[in-house]
């Protein structure tokens, strides 16, 4: 049972704060680090890789502070988001100097090789390889010594769906043994396929916490936004905000449109069609205006 | 305080790169140049002396020097491969002397046989000379080896810092303001070597005791600070 404790972490590059007091912990089983582009999961990762100092804070392995720490490496395992390796080494060659430099051998790094199933490739030189191969000997690289915590930032990145099941079942099945596993991704249907659990940081912020079905819930939850084009805006407008599916509608005359906020997503979506058509009024456009991930993500904090 | 993997992957990542050409570039050119100076010119121990002090002492150790120290480490540090080397149980200070001791091999190997072989080909090793430039190379390599390897470690510049170090301050410098010249590798080197010719062709600014005593401040100063800063070393994100 090997547990990371990060505890009221922040950090600041100069004037720009990448972590904001930031407390969680990351226990055995799948953990999946969600947020968008930018928000602080890669230096979260970094620090719990000990390759960056928290500003205020701490990270613990199981009580042991990581920075400054090289032993806690004999149970981290990290896979790096950046592409570059020894790309004049074969992948052989490089799994078994990642053996070596833990003391292991030639056994480990063809174990290690096999389970990513890059033994066809392995006399190759990793600089031929594709983005999915290289995830696939970083990965081997980081299992090398069995550790107990896996560390991976973005590892689906660049992968194609096959290879992205592949390394889905393997970190599946490392969690189902009790491994603790942490996986960082901007996709939330990723996210969703493997992780039991999830933390959602967005904007540096610890913006939620917990399975799924919790987070899934909040996301969809939240008020919807919608522009609206009729044929009669404003007999549509009364008919809507007659229904507390509705919390507010603005006319947008510049537009030419509605501006409607729904607060209960299932029942407005089922009244819409229904109340335009009881009135003979003409829907001709109705769309979401605040889909995107970031507004998703961006209410998950002020929930 | 060694360690065998750490020095493979340096030394195939060191002469692996585009870089290392310089590496049998400058050889070669002193090679030449004493070649056709012994063609033209015949045995002279004074000539022999000016050739080894002013090109292979001078410009080509700590050319190759700043290649071999800066290439040791620096590349790793930029592209962010050293983290393969940073999330395993080896101490800091064994990355570093590790990589130290290859920076030196490879100094070493490209700068003083090099000396050696064209102080053979201008003079014989008349006086000494081909002996004691070839000392001072060696000497010289363990320090410029590792004030390179600090550098890389502390700055993403390291070359062109370690360029205008070895051009500018020891060559330009060196010659014009006296000061300098005690605060500089080549001078120290030139001091032992001094010793081991028995003076004459060979002179240094710098007495013997000083010069040992800098040389061994340097390295080992140099060599504890990157041990330190690596232990320090913050790898960025891509964020």
């Amino acid at each position: 049972m090997t547990t990371i404790d990060i505890d009221h972490v922040s950090r600041w590059f100069g004037n720009v704060v990448a972590v904001n007091d930031v407390t969680m912990t990351i226990g055995p089983g799948v953990t999946g680090l969600l947020g968008p582009n930018g928000a602080g999961k890669s230096t979260l990762i970094n620090m719990m890789g000990g390759f960056l100092a928290p500003s205020t804070g701490e990270v613990t392995l199981d009580g042991k502070r990581i920075w400054r720490n090289e032993s806690v490496y004999r149970e981290i395992g990290v896979v790096p988001e950046r592409e570059s390796m020894y790309d004049f080494l074969t992948g052989r060659d490089f799994v078994v100097a990642n053996a070596e430099l833990h003391g292991l051998g030639a056994k480990e790094a063809q174990r290690a090789l096999a389970t990513v199933e890059m033994e066809y490739a392995q006399d190759r030189k990793i600089a031929t390889y594709s983005k999915g191969m290289r995830q696939r000997v970083k990965m081997a690289s980081a299992l090398v010594h069995e550790p107990s915590v896996l560390l991976l930032d973005e590892p689906f990145n660049g992968m194609d769906p096959r290879q992205r099941m592949q390394l889905m079942e393997l970190l599946r099945r490392m969690g189902a043994e009790g491994r603790t596993v942490l996986f960082s991704s901007h996709i939330l249907e990723e996210v969703e396929q493997l992780a039991s659990h999830i933390e959602v940081v967005v904007a540096g912020r610890h913006a939620a916490s917990g399975d799924f079905r919790r987070i899934r819930r909040l996301m969809t939850d939240r008020p919807h936004r919608y522009l609206v084009r009729s044929s009669d805006d404003r007999a549509l407008a009364a008919a809507l905000i007659a229904d507390p599916s509705t919390a507010g509608i603005e006319v947008d005359l510049t537009e030419g449109a509605l501006r409607v906020q729904a607060v209960d997503f299932g029942r407005f979506t089922e009244l819409l069609p229904r109340v335009a058509r009881a009135g003979g009024i003409r829907l001709l456009t109705v769309s979401p205006s605040d889909e995107s991930l970031e507004s998703v993500f961006s209410y998950l904090v002020t929930a | 305080m060694y360690n065998p993997t750490v020095a493979r992957l340096t030394y195939r990542s060191l002469l692996g790169r585009r870089r290392a050409a310089i590496l049998f570039v400058l050889p070669g050119l002193l090679l030449l140049i004493s070649a056709a100076v012994r063609l033209f010119n015949g045995a002279d121990d004074q000539v022999a002396a000016d050739v080894l002090g002013g090109f292979a002492l001078a410009t080509m150790v700590p050319l190759i020097g700043v290649i071999a120290g800066t290439g040791a480490i620096g590349p790793e540090i930029d592209d962010g491969s050293i983290i393969y080397l940073l999330s395993k149980p080896v101490k800091r200070p064994t990355i570093i002397v590790t990589k130290l001791f290859v920076a030196v091999a490879v100094t070493m190997a490209f700068s003083a046989v090099p000396t050696l072989i064209a102080g053979m080909i201008l003079n014989g090793n008349g006086q000494q000379v081909a002996v004691a430039y070839t000392v001072a190379a060696l000497i010289a390599s363990i320090a410029y080896s590792a004030l390179f390897l600090l550098l890389g470690t502390v700055s993403r510049h390291a070359v062109v810092i370690g360029l205008v170090y070895a051009l500018v301050w020891e060559t330009l410098f060196g010659s014009l303001i006296e000061g300098a010249r005690t605060l500089s590798v080549q001078q120290w080197a030139l001091a032992v070597a001094e010793k081991v010719s028995g003076g004459g062709l060979v002179a240094s600014d710098v007495r013997l005791p000083v010069a040992v005593v800098l040389l061994a401040v340097v390295t080992v100063a140099a060599t504890w600070f990157a041990g330190q800063k690596l232990r320090g070393l913050k790898l960025a994100g891509e964020e």
